[in-house]
C-alpha cells in the first residue's frame, strides 16, 4: 500500500479540468437558477439521486462523476444518502407505475428550495419505453423538472456539465416547491 | 425409463434453433419439475406466452432443451410446487399472462405492484412479508428509494440486535414493460430495447438477442462479426469487473481501491468509446453481425489499455490480498452455499464462487469461444471474498481474452442482410452477471413474443440465504458482492 501511495503523491492527479458550457441551451437554462443558488447555498449543492426506472446504465455514468478524472466534490457539488439532505433530485428513468409514489414522496421529503434535475432520454418522454402502459412516460408528470440532461446515456461530461451549470451559469429563478 | 427421461426422446414441436422446443402433457409437466427438485436438470428458464408456458431446461452437463405446456382454464401445475427457485417466474407469469400456477407454494403476485392500468384486483392488497417470529425480533424496511446511487428495490429485514434472522427482497419497482413493448416490435427497435434491458449488460443483452434472431431466421453472419462481438462481450465484463472489486472495497470503507479500481474503469469506458463510438457499446451488436467495425487505430488503443490495466492491477489485488483490515470484512461474511447455488442453477460470478463451474462460453461454447483459450475460475468458500477473487481472475482471462481475439480477428464484413422471415430461436450468452437467456419468435421479422431472463432471477434469492446470520452493517457488502441487477430482473 505503500509504494501506491507514495507513487500516487508523485504522479500528476487523473482530474481534469472542468468542461466547457458551451450549449446556449443549457446555459440559458441554468442561468435562471444561478442567483438563487448562489444565495441559498453559496455555489455548493447536496444532490440526491433517484433511479425511478432506468435501465442503470444512467447510474453506472452518475457513479463515474466521482471517479479520480471527474471528482464532482471539487466543485462543491456532491451525493447524500437522503433528500431530507439534498437540494438537488437527480433523476433517472421514465418513471415506472411502480415507482410514481417513491418519486413523489422523496420529492416531498426534500426540504424547499429545491430543484430538480433530470438525465437520460427515457427520463424526458419515457424515450424508448414510450408507449408502455407500466410507466408514467417521463419525470414531470410525478414532479416539476427544472432541467435535462440528455443521452442514453449521458456521458459523465454531459452530466458534468448539466451539473455546473446549476452553480456556474451567469443569472436566477425560483426553485420547485 | 422414466417420463422426464422420455422427454429427451419426444420430436420437437416447432423450428426452434437451436434447441429443441417439445411440447408435454401436464403429468410430464410434473414430472419435468420434479427432475429439477432431484438435481438431474437444471432450470434455465420458466416464462409465459399467450396461452402457454414454458421452461428451458439444462440437462446433464450441456444439453438444453425447452418444455412447453398448454395452459388449461388459465393454469399450469406449479413447478415452484417441487422446486422452489421456480416460484418468482411462477408469480411473474401470473401477473404478466395471468396463467394461474396450481398448487404454488407462493400465491403473492410479484411484478404486480397494484399500480398499473390493468392490476390484478389481488395486487392492491397490502404485500404480505413472510413473517419472523421470536423475542427481540425487530424489522428494518429499507427502500425502495436507497442511500447510494443504486437502483430501487425493498429489502425487509428481521434482526435479532444486529443479526439478521431474515431478509426477503421485493422487487418489481423499475418494471417498465420490456417485453409487452418487444411483442408487435420490428427487429430494429426490438433490438434497442434488448440493448437497455440492464445497462450494465447492453452488449451481453444484444449479443444474445441478436444470436437468437440469427438462430430463428437461420442466417450465418460473417466471421468478423462473430470475433468483434466476443471482444465488446470482453471488454464489457472487464469494465464490469473492475467497478465491481473496488466497489465491494468501498462497502468495506476501503476507498483506496475505489479509486484505482474507478480509474481504470473508465480507461476501458474511454478505449469503448474511441473503438466503438459509446462507452457502454449501446446498439453496437445488432441481429446480423455489428453496426461499428473496429478501425484500424483500435487494435492499438485496445493493446495499450490491457498493458495499462496488466501493469496496474496485479499491485491492487497485492494490496487486496495483504490489507488484513479489509480481508477481515469480506472472508467469511455472505457465505451461499454451493449445494443451493447448484439447486437454483446459479451462474456467474456467484455460482463461480459457490463451486458451480457453469461459463456458457465454456459449457455451451458458442462461437467464437471454442476457439479461444481460457479458463473458468471456480472457488468453494462462496463468502465475498471468493466472489472477489472470481472477478480478479476473471479479469485477468478477459484481458487474455482479448489479446487473442485482436491477433485472430479476420478481415472482411463486419454485418450480413438478415432479411425478411419468421421462426422461433434462442440464445444463451454470457454477460459479466452470469448466462443471459433469450427466447423469441419472430412473424415476418416482427416480433411476436420475446422473453429476456436475466442471470439475477436465479441469484436475488440466494442473497436471502447468503445474508442469514450476518450483521445488518454487512449488507451493503454482500449485496455489492452481488451485484444483482433490477432493472434486468424487473425488465
Amino acid at each position: 500500500m505503500r509504494r501506491i501511495l507514495f507513487e500516487s503523491l508523485l504522479r500528476r492527479p487523473l482530474t481534469e479540468p472542468a468542461p466547457a458550457l458551451d450549449d446556449p441551451e443549457l446555459r440559458a437554462l441554468a442561468s435562471e437558477m444561478k442567483t438563487r443558488i448562489d444565495a441559498f447555498f453559496g455555489g455548493s449543492l447536496s444532490i440526491r439521486m433517484v433511479d425511478a426506472g432506468s435501465c442503470n446504465g444512467c447510474e453506472l455514468e452518475i457513479h463515474a462523476l466521482n471517479n479520480p478524472y471527474y471528482d464532482l466534490e471539487r466543485f462543491g457539488l456532491k451525493f447524500v444518502a437522503s433528500p431530507r439532505h439534498a437540494d438537488v433530485l437527480l433523476v433517472t428513468g421514465p418513471v415506472t407505475c411502480n415507482m410514481r409514489e417513491a418519486l413523489r414522496r422523496t420529492f416531498d421529503a426534500t426540504p424547499s428550495p429545491k430543484w430538480v434535475v433530470t438525465a437520460g432520454d427515457c427520463a424526458l418522454k419515457g424515450g424508448v419505453f414510450a408507449g408502455s402502459p407500466a410507466i408514467v412516460g417521463g419525470v414531470n408528470e410525478v414532479v416539476p423538472v427544472d432541467l435535462h440532461i440528455p443521452g442514453c446515456p449521458p456521458t459523465p461530461t454531459q452530466l458534468l456539465k448539466g451539473l455546473l451549470a446549476l452553480t456556474r451559469g451567469p443569472r436566477g429563478s425560483s426553485p420547485s416547491g | 425409463m422414466t417420463i422426464a427421461e422420455s422427454f429427451d426422446a419426444l420430436d420437437p414441436v416447432a423450428d426452434c434453433r437451436p434447441w429443441p422446443r417439445r411440447a408435454v402433457d401436464a403429468a410430464m409437466w410434473s414430472a419435468l419439475a420434479e427432475s429439477l427438485a432431484d438435481g438431474a436438470r437444471t432450470l434455465l428458464g420458466l416464462w409465459g406466452d399467450q396461452s402457454s408456458v414454458h421452461m428451458a431446461l439444462l440437462g446433464g452437463t450441456s444439453s438444453v432443451a425447452i418444455a412447453s405446456l398448454d395452459c388449461v382454464d388459465g393454469g399450469f401445475p406449479s413447478v415452484a410446487a417441487h422446486h422452489p427457485p421456480a416460484a418468482r417466474f411462477e408469480r411473474a407469469i401470473r401477473d404478466l399472462f395471468g396463467h394461474r400456477p396450481i398448487g404454488a407454494p407462493d400465491e403473492r403476485p410479484w411484478l404486480d405492484h397494484g399500480r398499473w392500468p390493468d392490476s390484478a384486483e389481488r395486487a392492491a392488497q397490502p404485500y404480505a412479508f413472510l413473517p419472523a417470529i421470536g423475542e427481540g425480533l425487530h424489522q428494518i424496511p429499507v427502500g425502495p428509494v436507497h442511500a447510494g446511487i443504486i437502483e430501487p428495490g425493498h429489502f425487509r429485514f428481521t434482526a435479532n440486535g444486529e443479526t439478521i434472522v431474515r431478509l426477503e427482497a421485493r422487487l418489481g419497482y423499475v418494471h417498465k414493460g420490456v417485453e409487452g413493448l418487444m411483442a408487435g416490435s420490428p427487429l430494429a427497435r426490438a433490438a434497442k430495447l434488448a440493448g437497455r434491458c440492464s445497462g450494465d449488460s447492453s452488449v451481453a443483452y444484444s449479443y444474445a438477442f441478436a444470436r437468437a434472431v440469427e438462430a430463428a431466421l437461420g442466417v450465418e453472419i460473417p466471421e468478423r462479426a462473430i470475433w468483434l462481438r466476443a471482444l465488446m462481450a470482453e471488454l464489457e465484463r472487464l469494465a464490469n469487473h473492475l467497478g465491481d472489486i473496488g466497489a465491494i472495497c468501498n462497502d468495506a470503507a476501503f476507498a483506496l481501491m475505489l479509486a484505482h479500481c474507478s480509474a481504470l474503469r473508465e480507461q476501458v469506458l474511454r478505449a469503448n468509446a474511441a473503438c466503438f463510438g459509446h462507452r457502454l457499446m449501446m446498439d453496437a451488436i445488432v441481429p446480423g453481425g455489428v453496426a461499428v467495425d473496429l478501425d484500424a487505430r483500435g487494435p492499438h488503443i485496445l493493446r495499450d489499455l490491457v498493458a495499462k490495466i496488466r501493469k496496474a492491477f496485479p499491485r491492487l489485488v497485492e494490496l487486496y490480498d495483504n490489507t488484513a483490515s479489509l480481508q477481515d470484512r469480506t472472508v467469511a461474511a455472505g457465505r451461499l452455499d454451493p449445494g443451493l447455488a447448484a439447486r437454483f442453477g446459479c451462474g456467474g460470478f456467484i455460482g463461480r464462487a459457490s463451486g458451480r463451474a457453469f461459463d456458457a462460453r465454456r459449457i455451451l461454447a458458442f462461437a467464437p469461444y471454442d476457439h479461444l483459450e481460457f479458463e473458468v475460475p471456480v472457488l468453494t468458500e462462496g463468502d465475498v471474498d471468493a466472489r472477489v477473487w472470481v472477478r480478479i481472475r476473471e479479469v485477468e482471462q478477459s484481458l487474455g481474452l482479448i489479446e487473442q481475439i485482436l491477433v485472430r480477428l479476420p478481415a472482411g464484413d463486419s454485418s450480413t442482410s438478415i432479411g425478411e422471415g419468421s421462426g422461433e430461436g434462442m440464445a444463451i450468452v454470457e454477460g459479466f452477471r452470469g448466462d443471459i437467456l433469450v427466447w423469441l419468435r419472430l412473424r415476418d421479422s416482427v416480433v411476436e413474443r420475446c422473453h429476456l431472463r436475466d442471470p439475477s432471477w436465479l441469484q436475488w434469492p440466494l442473497l436471502e440465504a447468503a445474508i442469514e446470520g450476518n450483521i445488518v452493517a454487512d449488507f451493503p457488502l454482500c449485496n455489492k458482492s452481488f451485484n444483482c441487477s433490477y432493472s434486468g430482473h424487473d425488465l
